[in-house]
């Protein structure tokens, strides 16, 4: 159907301006936060409500168009790339804190509502929702369950699947499932986890209802600076295993801490090779206790420089300087390209030496802040878009970053998604059989494909070609897939 | 190990072919839970043959095992290295097994504060209804490549799938440990533990059982310390061999031999108004009932809907049928088109969960 006939079929149910089909208008939906790639869509809808949800979908089905959510469209990894002949629903103004419930501890929400809405509309009742991630002022909790987002604290609470309890979720039929429920855990398969992370594969979210925990009485933060990575990474390992689970655990290398410094002056430490950012949160006995104990864990571990915030001024700098590693990478190089492996910690020293060396062969710098915690690293590969090659060199090397974190143990993706990026990632990282389950999942829910259609799973075709072009030791991947 | 594998694969792709079923079973110890078999209960496959800790790293808070293995075994193993499994898992049996763990995807005193099993499950490896060897998950942290199908198979009771390996998350253990006690009313308690659970407070865990509210305090000896003047209450001598009795369901109130009814509910639900001794957990989030009334089913079941949630006929259900919460067509037409893409012959534990599944 043409872009034109789609759009008339819309506004015969959606008002006018709900339906965007000129291509100025389609231009802002072109891309997500990875605008290496970029697609216009055949048409863009804002629906407002559920019911107007459901008869796009049911047009969708009924005219076999493919549909991609969008969130706020602060993805990393493309997930919310437009399909050229399909329609991008927005759900930007699906924005209601529908309700709060302080003695049950819970939100319900809109998806298009901000992550850190949350947490301001709960704060007056000291609660607050816990997953973080650095775009918490713009991303969407709709995105959120879509890619099963973390950030600096997960270690301690949690990923967006521990946070959240139900689900109001729109079938590509259009028929509406309620998964999870007010109580902890519901009946049958846990189709709750499934669907968090899924990348809008499965359905669309319409209501989701998240846990608030109580706001900590206090925070206090330990900086502690190493001349060697593989001290920094052990010291890490010295702080879990004394039984401490750090509210948020942080290394930067030290390009990163050069960068960051020359930005804005954080005061950390420029001779280290590496430095850690330890947080504790909770009582005020608690974090007086756990503080002390991790300040004489860094100094056993080999820290050269320590500090420990006084006041929340000073705890707010320390981790001004973390939460701007992202804008540096953007001063010191014209373009970056963020990476999102995760590692077992105790690989760490290896992977960033083998980062080193890919960095010198590529000829391309690379800034490594880690969320050392959880093992969750990203690379952030600096290049120059405007000269001829350097984007394709930056994606092989985070591809081969990404490899290399498989190698150890590891995922191409802790927290970013695959969406469009990780396609060819994803045939190294499972065999045929996990793939082709995978798609058998999609199927149980959209058996036509119509649900952001060429993301996250990659058809074994894919992988065949990819697998031809790469060829491992004279090992053949895929070796049980008919060729013809 | 891998010898034991292909075994089971045969045995699977035997069934397969026969489209004759098959019950997994570890332990055995969780036999009682879930509706009795299918009319054509089938052959046995034992996960007990396949066991082992695989590796154990305590500084990466990681730990994966096999399915057979004990999971008195798995616990001591982490108790040795000052950790736990944080959803404290009732193992009802010394056989109970990793596997039937995981399968069953129950949770102890614990949950409300630190999670239940499917929050642990990092990845597993699993055979599906065709006797595929596959792999989900891996064993860090973090990891959103491809679907969640490792937590899919938290409480899916065996139906889509024999779990041959667990990657969970592991947990320091606390500290310091109190249990406090304060004589109080059910609707005060639930109140209370829904208040305090809102707060910045070291709660673990919480009962309500005959007239008595039962608080838990874990962590830094100094937080309990100060936790314990700020609710006051009496402190009990023996806390731990409390939790452990409500954990393994040894509790006096379990002994009845009368039905048992677990109802999951918004922890803030008012008590239920139905006849028959009740106990409270997880902040009121879990209501335990005993039915010496022969109560109605679409009662039951109605009030738990009603307050957000699902009951299930727990324990001392003769007949050991309708045991799990009806489900919705829509939500009954997905678990039917999973199970027929995880098990297309239908082998695995066949009605153990609902009838067709």
């Amino acid at each position: 159907m043409s872009a034109q006939a789609l759009a008339d079929r819309l506004r015969s149910f959606l008002p006018r301006e709900a339906v965007l089909f000129e291509a100025e208008d389609l231009r802002p939906y072109e891309c997500d936060g990875l605008s290496a790639y970029r697609q216009l869509p055949g048409v863009v809808v804002l629906p407002q409500t559920e019911e107007q949800i459901v008869k796009i979908l049911q047009l969708c089905y009924a005219t076999r168009t493919p549909l991609v959510a969008r969130g706020a469209g602060t993805g990393l990894s493309g997930g919310a790339l437009p399909h050229a002949q399909g329609v991008l629903m927005s759900l930007a103004k699906l924005n209601r804190i529908i309700a709060i419930d302080p003695l049950a501890r819970t939100a319900r929400v809109q998806p298009g509502v901000r992550n850190l809405a949350i947490s301001e509309a709960a704060a007056p009742h000291g609660l607050y929702y816990a997953p973080d991630p650095s775009s918490q002022i713009a991303c969407s909790i709709g995105g959120n369950v879509a890619e099963n987002s973390g950030g600096v604290h997960c270690l301690k609470y949690g990923l967006t699947v521990h946070n959240i309890l139900k689900l109001r979720v729109l079938t590509i039929g259009g028929e509406c499932l309620e998964i999870g429920g007010d109580s902890l855990d519901s009946a049958g398969y846990d189709l709750l986890a499934l669907m968090t992370g899924s990348e809008g594969m499965l359905g669309i979210v319409t209501e989701i209802t998240v846990k608030l925990i109580p706001k900590p009485e206090k925070a206090q933060l330990v900086m502690a600076a190493f001349d060697d990575v593989l001290k920094a990474g052990n010291a890490v390992a010295n702080v879990i295993a004394a039984g401490i689970i750090p509210a948020g655990m942080e290394m930067m290398d030290k390009i990163t801490i050069h960068a960051v410094e020359e930005f804005l002056y954080a005061g950390y430490d420029l001779s280290a090779a590496a430095i850690l950012l330890c947080e504790s949160d909770g009582s005020a006995e608690e974090v007086a206790d756990e503080i002390e104990r991790i300040h004489a864990i860094m100094q056993q571990s080999g820290a050269t420089g320590l500090r420990t915030s006084r006041d929340e001024t000073e705890r707010l700098k320390l981790w001004a300087g973390r939460k701007a590693a992202f804008p540096a990478a953007g001063r010191v190089s014209p373009d970056y390209y963020c990476m999102d492996g995760t590692i077992p910690r105790k690989r760490l020293a290896e992977i960033l030496h083998g980062i080193d060396q890919l960095s010198q062969q590529y000829g391309l710098r690379c800034m490594n802040v880690f969320h050392a915690g959880d093992g969750n690293l990203h690379p952030l590969i600096l290049y120059d878009a405007n000269q001829p090659g350097e984007l394709e060199k930056a994606e092989e090397f985070g591809g081969k970053i990404l490899e290399m974190c498989i190698h150890a143990g590891g995922t191409i993706t802790g927290e970013h998604g695959v969406g469009m990026e990780k396609i060819n990632q994803m045939c190294i990282q499972f065999k045929t059989g996990e793939l082709q389950l995978f798609h058998a999942v999609k199927a149980a829910f959209d058996p036509l494909g119509l649900l952001n259609p060429g993301k996250a799973v990659p058809t074994l075709h894919r992988c065949a070609e990819l697998g031809a072009m790469h060829v491992h030791h004279g090992e053949l991947k895929f070796a049980d897939l008919p060729r013809f | 190990m891998q010898a034991i594998i292909e075994q089971y694969q045969d045995t699977i792709r035997t069934a397969a072919d026969n489209k004759s079923p098959l019950q997994i079973r570890g332990g055995g110890t969780k036999h009682f839970y879930g509706n009795a078999p299918a009319v054509q209960p089938g052959a046995f496959l034992d996960t007990t043959a396949y066991h082992g800790i695989v590796d154990y790293e305590p500084t990466e808070l990681v730990m994966t095992a096999r399915a057979g293995t004990r999971l008195a075994d798995v616990e001591a193993l982490l108790a040795q290295h000052g950790q736990m499994l944080a959803f404290e898992p009732p193992h009802f049996g010394a056989a109970a097994t990793l596997g039937g763990c995981v399968a069953a995807g129950l949770s102890g005193p614990r949950r409300a504060t630190a999670g239940a099993v499917r929050d642990f499950v990092l990845g597993l490896r699993l055979l599906d209804g065709t006797g595929k060897d596959l792999r989900f998950g891996g064993q860090v942290m973090k990891n959103v490549a491809g679907y969640d199908v490792s937590r899919l198979m938290a409480g899916a009771l065996g139906t889509l799938g024999v779990i041959l390996e667990v990657s969970l998350k592991v947990l320091p253990k606390p500290a310091a440990e109190t249990t406090l006690q304060f004589s109080m009313n059910e609707v005060a308690a639930i109140e209370q533990m829904n208040q305090w659970a809102g707060k910045p407070l070291p709660v673990s865990a919480t009962c309500h059982a005959g007239g008595e509210l039962f608080v838990r305090l874990s962590g830094a000896e100094s937080t309990v310390r100060a936790a314990r003047v700020k609710l006051g209450g009496e402190e009990m001598a023996d806390g731990e061999a409390f939790w452990q009795s409500l954990r393994e369901q040894t509790h006096g109130f379990f002994q009845s031999g009368q039905p048992l009814w677990r109802l999951s509910v918004r922890s803030t639900t008012a008590p239920l108004a139905l006849p028959g001794k009740q106990l409270l957990e997880w902040n009121g989030g879990l209501r335990w009932l005993l039915d010496g009334d022969n109560l109605d089913v679409e009662t039951i079941r109605k009030l738990a809907k009603d307050a957000g949630g699902h009951a299930t006929l727990f324990r001392n259900n003769i007949a050991r049928q309708a045991v799990f919460h009806p489900l919705e067509p829509a939500m009954m037409a997905i678990h039917r088109s999973l199970k027929q893409q995880f098990d297309p012959a239908g082998i695995f534990n066949r009605g153990r969960l609902y009838p067709d599944l």
